[in-house]
Parts: C-alpha cells; sequence; structure tokens
C-alpha cells in the first residue's frame, strides 16, 4: 500500500516523479518475480503455499496401525486434510469430492495420496479409520497418532482442531480447519484447496504437480 | 290476537334468528378452519438421501422442503425407528474452521424453499438400530412446530455420493 501511495506524490518536481515512478515500477516487477519463483513456475490455481509452509513432517500411526512418517509418501503428492469420522457432514463431504477429483486424475491418481489425519485420535482408532477412509477412495491414508503429535502438526500447517463441550449422551463435536494441503512429491507444501475451491482447480493443480514429478 | 300468543310467535321467530346466525357464523368459520393446513400438509419433501457411513459412526440426511402454503412451516426436528437419535444441525464455516451446531427450528417460508446439503442445514442420524445398506430407503418422520409429522423416505447413499443420483 504504501509502495502504491508513495507513486502520486503531490507537487513534486518532474524529474523527482519520474525517478519515484520508475522505481515504484521496479518494485513492482521484484515483488512480481519473487512471485513467480515462489509458485516454481507452474501456473498453479489454488491459493499458493510454496515457501510459506514447512515440509511434510509427521511420525503417526496409519489406519493398518503401522507407525508411519512423512518419508513413506515421498515420491507422491499428497493431499492432507485434516477432520474425525464421527462428523457426518462437512468431513465427508470433502473425502467424497477429494474422490471424484481422483476419478477425474484416471491412472495420475496413482501419484497422490489423500492423508486424512484424524483430529480425534481418542475415538478414531485405526480400524475405524481405516473402514471410513476406504469408504471413499482407495488412494486414501488414514493417520493418528498421539494428541501432542496430531497437535504438533496442526501447528505446523497453522490448521486448528478444538473438541466443543460434550452433549449430555456423552458425544462430542470437534471443530476443525477445513482446507486440503496440498504437497508436491518432495514434500514440500504446495497449494491450499480451501472448502470453496473448484474441483476443477483441484484436479487442474494436481494434474500440474503428478505430471511434474513423472518428468524425468 | 293475546298478549300471550304474540309473545309466543316473538320468542319463535327470536329462537330462528338465533338459528340463523349460529349456521351463517359456522358456516363463515368453515372454510377458515379448511384452508387453515398443518405445516405438514403445506410442505413437499424431494430429493431426500442419507450419507451412509461406515460402522456405527454417525449419518447426514438431507432433503429439499418446499412449502405451498401462505404460511412459514417451522421444522423442528425428525424422528426414525432406524436410528436411536436424530438432530436437526447446520454445519458453518467462519475463519477457515468448520463447526457444527444444534438448531432449535428451521423456518421453510410461505411459497418457499430450503434445502437441506452438505455443508449446511442436515439431520444427523445418530445410533443405527441395524446397518444402513446403501440402495434401501430410511423412513425419517420430520416434525413441525404445530406438532405436524411429514414421514418422508429417504433413498441411503455410499459414503463417497454427493447427492441422491450422483454416480
Amino acid at each position: 500500500m504504501n509502495a502504491v501511495k508513495s507513486c502520486h506524490p503531490i507537487r513534486r518536481p518532474r524529474l523527482l516523479r519520474s525517478t519515484l515512478l520508475l522505481s515504484c515500477l521496479a518494485l513492482l516487477a521484484a515483488f512480481a518475480l519473487a512471485g513467480c519463483q515462489r509458485s516454481g513456475d507452474l501456473p498453479l490455481r489454488l491459493t499458493n503455499l510454496s515457501g510459506h509452509m514447512p515440509n511434510l513432517s509427521f511420525s503417526l500411526t496409519d489406519d493398518q496401525g503401522k507407525a508411519v512418517t512423512a518419508s513413506d509418501y515421498l515420491g507422491k503428492v499428497v493431499l492432507l486434510y485434516f477432520g474425525y469420522t464421527h462428523c457426518p457432514d462437512v468431513c465427508p463431504l470433502t473425502l467424497a469430492h477429494l474422490h471424484v477429483v481422483m476419478q477425474r486424475l484416471g491412472p495420475l491418481a496413482d501419484g497422490a495420496r489423500i492423508l486424512f489425519v484424524s483430529v480425534d485420535p481418542a475415538r478414531d482408532t485405526p480400524p475405524i479409520l481405516h473402514s471410513y477412509v476406504t469408504a471413499f477412495d482407495p488412494r486414501a491414508v488414514g493417520l493418528t497418532g498421539s494428541p501432542r503429535a496430531l497437535e504438533r502438526l496442526t501447528k505446523d500447517y497453522r490448521a486448528a482442531f478444538s473438541r466443543e463441550p460434550d452433549q449430555a449422551n456423552g458425544d462430542y463435536e470437534v471443530s476443525h480447519s477445513a482446507g486440503v494441503y496440498i504437497f508436491d512429491a518432495q514434500g514440500r507444501a504446495r497449494v491450499l484447496a480451501s472448502p470453496a475451491a473448484s474441483q476443477d482447480d483441484i484436479v487442474h493443480d494436481l494434474h500440474l504437480l503428478i505430471s511434474q514429478e513423472a518428468k524425468p | 290476537m293475546t298478549p300471550n300468543r304474540t309473545r309466543g310467535v316473538a320468542s319463535i321467530v327470536r329462537a330462528r334468528v338465533w338459528t340463523l346466525a349460529t349456521a351463517c357464523l359456522l358456516a363463515a368459520l368453515l372454510p377458515c378452519t379448511a384452508v387453515q393446513a398443518t405445516a405438514a400438509q403445506q410442505v413437499q419433501a424431494s430429493r431426500a438421501w442419507i450419507r451412509v457411513l461406515p460402522g456405527v459412526l454417525p449419518a447426514g440426511a438431507y432433503v429439499t422442503l418446499r412449502n405451498d402454503g401462505g404460511q412459514a412451516a417451522q421444522l423442528t426436528g425428525a424422528k426414525s425407528s432406524s436410528y436411536a437419535q436424530v438432530m436437526l444441525h447446520q454445519s458453518s464455516m467462519s475463519g477457515g474452521m468448520s463447526r457444527m451446531r444444534g438448531v432449535e427450528s428451521l423456518a421453510i417460508p410461505a411459497h418457499g424453499q430450503v434445502v437441506l446439503a452438505p455443508a449446511g442445514y442436515h439431520l444427523m442420524l445418530m445410533h443405527a438400530v441395524a446397518p444402513v445398506v446403501p440402495g434401501t430407503r430410511v423412513r425419517l418422520t420430520l416434525e413441525f412446530s404445530d406438532g405436524s409429522t411429514l414421514p418422508v423416505d429417504f433413498l441411503a447413499r455410499p459414503a463417497n455420493a454427493l447427492g441422491p443420483d450422483s454416480p
């Protein structure tokens, strides 16, 4: 904002004015270039995360009960989503959308994995997570872990979750961040698909990220 | 005419007038009671479906409700012999966080409609009495604030369905 304001000084000598204009343009060009470099030259459509978020890193348990880390998914484009299985509305909607996205990718979908990270480890055991994620897509993996490990992962991506007060029957809801974080095959955070993101844009960006990996 | 006889005729006339007046009043009231339909009589349900989740997980039920009447209808909830508990809920998004809250009632405006759809208003179905199989129909009885009820058959759909008729 400041740079734009200084472009229009009031009653300044013409030379000074053109110098200011030039420096403004140079600044804008520099910002534009920096932006291009951050997006890694790919014309991605979703919210760009490149350079703003740490690489994928975690140590959790998968839906087969096996200890896994982020390095187990290197070589795959990762769609990271935080949710919980007792969520009857928004989580299934997101996963159903991601399933359609994977179907639209065709054979390329094998280059991607949906990681559904539970923010409700008290109820989401690996077997429950397994039946849940496989009901949506064969390329979806359920992850759970210690509350500490889960908190660290959500903090890394500035995602949040909080358990709402229990109801009379002991049931409870969990509020949680609703975006899907997409990492390239090297585990670098690339884009964020907000809940409002279109399926077309998600397919578009995944296509680019997976194809990029497939190139020698 | 004797005074007695005059009184007798007068009372008969008076009685007839009262009968006529009462009949007129009833006739005037009758159409009113006929127009005053219950919410359940005014509301038409369509595109009713349930997203079935594995195991004992709660499910979301969705439906489009059209109100053909001249008065708003208030949906307060539903019950079903297939689920121990049904709750009217609303999902909402604020600051990138997804939340769900219970809703006391949902108004279906006169000559209007509301859509219960994913990421918005929905009925949360908890503790299925028996496993619900996709492809079958489950009856939910919608409840309105005037005490009237509307039975609706919901189509059970798989977890990854996006609507009542999506692939």
